[in-house]
């Protein structure tokens, strides 16, 4: 061979090698076992994905025939995923890890697929605003100073205590993100939410609280704080803009304002289902990843589109005006208070559907450091427990495929060969506390109230 | 007073009106006219207290928000089954492909996965309602005519009859939805779950009135029938033929009538608490989106289903007068 055909030869044998590479590549994502899949969801903006994902035909050209359904509660939608009736749904972070571990029902679910960051919100009574007001500084145009913090609340708290008027709040399920979210921040502010201790039988987790939380299926919270029965809630949207629009009630912050960029909704399924069919698995997590991507596109230009589609009754069918006032990157407060947050709702930049270890480890040092977890634990369990659920292994296969499709380029993902499943500490909390994923134990001691290393109830 | 009957008379013989069509606009004024009057003095209050009702969901609608859903509803409908439509026409493209692609594969049609539509919810509600009260009808009027001949027997199965009663399909539900999930387990069912769960409900609220009217019009027989069967010593079989189901049926219909009437409530009622497909599901839904339109569609399903709960009952109503020697009986 003359030298000068040489470099021809070795790229003749690279673009052989990657044909190769690539059908069997292509020949190991085949057909979906099982096409015809039903989902749950809650009428909650952050179902977008799924929404997404059936309207712009996306599930349907993996070959998956979709059925989506609204589910009444969070419970009734995990028993549906457990027991079969539901292949997948839209499910609170917490919920596959607390099932894993048995906290509730016992089951095994995983996620593939992170749904999205941020997107819930705390809301007052008017009542409970106006007593609020007084210890909140204001800007030099009379607007309060934002982000509010419970400081805040606290007087208002400590008079219903001293009144012997318990203080009641509601959140959407007890391992809900709503839940930590609202309890972090009441923490933050110097208000106790209450301890949980299974092991004793005590599931309501109001032991030494000082507001009182229980649980509310989000769409039903606007109608429970009207009816007085809650003087407050922590639900994602658009139940926060609803409260504005019916003006019943103030979001006083942002789940974006407690922690920047917070880990938010998962896509969960059984472990059975993704053992019995792995070419499903991968399918729908491509579908979901695709219309993840459309809605954060171009700058969110997609998402005037995405709020008429989740404007529809059989999804989220609050009206248009209420639900875009979340999604297109503002946040109305109180009413004619509207803000930019452009970040409340994000799907996929900053890598929002990469299953991340760390981000379940934030969920379970906060039920260890509110009870739900009861005993001590080491560091080590929190990480075992966290790599049984979530899966960044079938979200990498998903992705790759896509890149070799060229229907995604790499730079959209997070660097496969180095990425470890850990973000780096995160700073952006309400209280400046940092959270290191890899040292939990040492994170859950840095809080001042809440169990720490060694404690039991 | 003579002179102004005298006038009436006068008149009638010169317009010659003729009977038939003097009685003929008395019978339309009557069936006709008065209940039309009625409904415009509802429409009216309705369309005044809409007006002055404001709700966190804006104002409670009238009747006009009500006719606007309405068309909303059925243009929904419509919609729907265009996409319905591509949906078909798109999988079928995707099965040509595959076979294309795959010549071994066979070709499966899958069932169309969006949304059902406020038609589809009515047609699944009358389903239900139907093939649960037929299923009470089948275990009811067996049980209450041996009842009504055995003494013993209705001293016997009468307390569990009159505990099971005033049961609310609420307290039946969690029971019934646990059982069947425990009992119905195949990995490709015909019939779905909910429909079960829906069906076996209204069966267990609307058994009741049949079991104690059949059981009451069997045992309150004119004693002469029963003589006469002793008499011609009819055996068993034949008494029930002969005697006891056609001396009862009135009574039987009119436990029917209640029956239907209870299942379309209980259905209603038990769509909404177990989001079983239906016009509850429907109605729970719509509450749920919170949206500026919900009322308006809640409202205009109230109507849907207090109408169809009145052609239900006037249903019942012709099959009884139909069957039934006893016209008295189906006179309301």
């Amino acid at each position: 061979m003359k030298k000068w055909l040489k470099p021809f030869k070795y790229a003749a044998i690279a673009a052989c090698v990657s044909l190769g590479a690539t059908a069997v590549q292509a020949e190991k994502l085949g057909y979906p076992e099982k096409e015809e899949l039903k989902f749950g969801f809650i009428k909650l903006t952050d179902m977008a994905p799924i929404a997404i994902a059936y309207e712009k035909g996306y599930f349907e050209e993996e070959g998956l025939y979709v059925t989506i359904e609204a589910q009444a509660n969070w419970k009734v939608l995990l028993n549906g995923v457990i027991d079969g009736s539901l292949d997948g749904a839209h499910m609170l972070a917490g919920q596959p890890i607390a099932a894993t571990m048995g906290f509730g029902t016992k089951a095994d679910i995983i996620t593939p697929f992170s749904m999205d960051l941020n997107g819930n919100g705390i809301t007052v009574s008017n009542e409970i605003w106006e007593q609020m007001k007084p210890h909140i500084p204001k800007m030099a145009d009379g607007r309060p100073v934002h982000p509010i913090k419970a400081d805040a609340l606290k007087p208002v708290v400590e008079k219903y205590k001293s009144d012997g008027k318990p203080f009641n709040m509601g959140m959407v399920f007890p391992v809900s993100t709503h839940n930590y979210e609202l309890r972090y921040w009441l923490a933050a502010g110097g208000i106790h939410p209450g301890y949980y201790a299974p092991h004793k039988g005590d599931i309501s987790g109001q032991i030494d609280a000082d507001a009182l939380l229980s649980v509310t299926p989000p769409p039903q919270m606007p109608a429970t704080l009207e009816a007085g029965t809650i003087y407050g809630y922590c639900v994602g949207e658009p139940w926060n803009q609803q409260a504005v629009f019916k003006g019943i009630g103030v979001p006083v912050v942002t789940d974006y304002e407690i922690w920047k960029d917070n880990p938010e909704k998962v896509f969960g399924i059984t472990k059975q289902f993704a053992e019995k069919y792995p070419n499903t698995t991968i399918r729908l997590t491509r579908a979901l990843i695709r219309a993840a991507k459309w809605l954060d596109e171009n700058n969110n230009a997609n998402r005037p589109a995405a709020v008429k589609i989740l404007s529809q009754p059989n999804y989220v069918g609050a009206d248009y005006d209420v639900i875009a006032n979340s999604m297109t990157g503002t946040f109305e407060y109180e009413k004619g208070d509207k803000r930019d947050v452009p970040d409340f709702n994000v799907f996929f930049r900053h890598n929002a559907t990469y299953p991340y270890y760390s981000d379940a480890i934030w969920y379970l040092t906060q039920m260890r450091r509110w009870g739900q977890i009861s005993e001590d634990k080491s560091d080590d369990w929190y990480k075992d427990m966290a790599k049984k659920v979530y899966r960044p292994d079938i979200y990498e296969k998903a992705a790759q495929s896509l890149i070799e499709e060229g229907l995604m380029v790499s730079k959209d993902f997070p660097d496969f060969s180095t990425e470890d499943g850990y973000r780096d500490p995160q700073t952006h909390f309400i209280d400046n506390i940092v959270y290191d994923g890899t040292k939990p134990n040492e994170y859950i001691n840095k809080f001042s109230i809440g169990l720490k290393q060694g404690q039991k109830l | 007073m003579s002179s102004t009957t005298s006038l009436v008379k006068k008149l009638e013989e010169q317009f010659e009106l003729p009977n038939v069509a003097q009685e003929f606009i008395k019978k339309s004024v009557q069936y006709v006219g008065i209940p039309m009057i009625g409904i415009l003095v509802f429409l009216f209050l309705w369309s005044i207290a809409a007006q002055n009702i404001d709700t966190s969901l804006g104002k409670f609608p009238g009747p006009s928000v009500v006719m606007e859903q309405f068309g909303n509803l059925y243009e929904e409908h419509q919609a729907s089954r265009e996409k319905e439509a591509a949906f078909y026409e798109r999988q079928d493209e995707r099965n040509a492909k595959r076979m294309e692609a795959d010549p071994n594969y066979v070709p499966k049609v899958r069932a169309y996965t969006g949304k059902e539509t406020f038609l589809d919810q009515i047609v699944t509600s009358l389903i239900t309602v139907m093939s649960g009260f037929l299923l009470a009808a089948v275990i009811a009027i067996p049980l209450g005519i041996a009842i009504g001949l055995n003494k013993t027997l209705n001293t016997a199965v009468n307390p569990i009859i009159q505990i099971f009663k005033p049961v609310s399909p609420l307290a039946w539900l969690p029971l019934v939805t646990m059982v069947v999930s425990a009992l119905y387990v195949t990995p490709d069912p015909t019939v779905p779950k909910s429909f079960l769960n829906s069906m076996i409900t209204v069966t267990l609220c609307c058994l009741w009135p049949m079991v104690i009217n059949t059981s009451v019009g069997v045992a309150s027989i004119d004693s002469d029938l029963v003589n006469v069967s002793r008499v011609l010593r009819l055996p068993a079989l034949k008494h029930v033929q002969k005697i006891v189901l056609p001396a009862s049926i009135p009574m039987i219909f009119t436990g029917m009538r209640l029956s239907l009437g209870i299942a379309w409530m209980v259905l209603i009622a038990a769509e909404m608490l177990a989001q079983n497909p239906g016009l509850g599901k429907f109605v729970w839904d719509e509450f749920q989106n919170g949206s500026s339109d919900s009322l308006g569609r809640i409202m205009a399903a109230v109507i849907v289903i207090g109408f169809i709960g009145f052609l239900l009952d006037r249903c019942m109503l012709q099959i009884q007068r139909f069957v039934s020697w006893d016209k008295a009986s189906a006179a309301r």
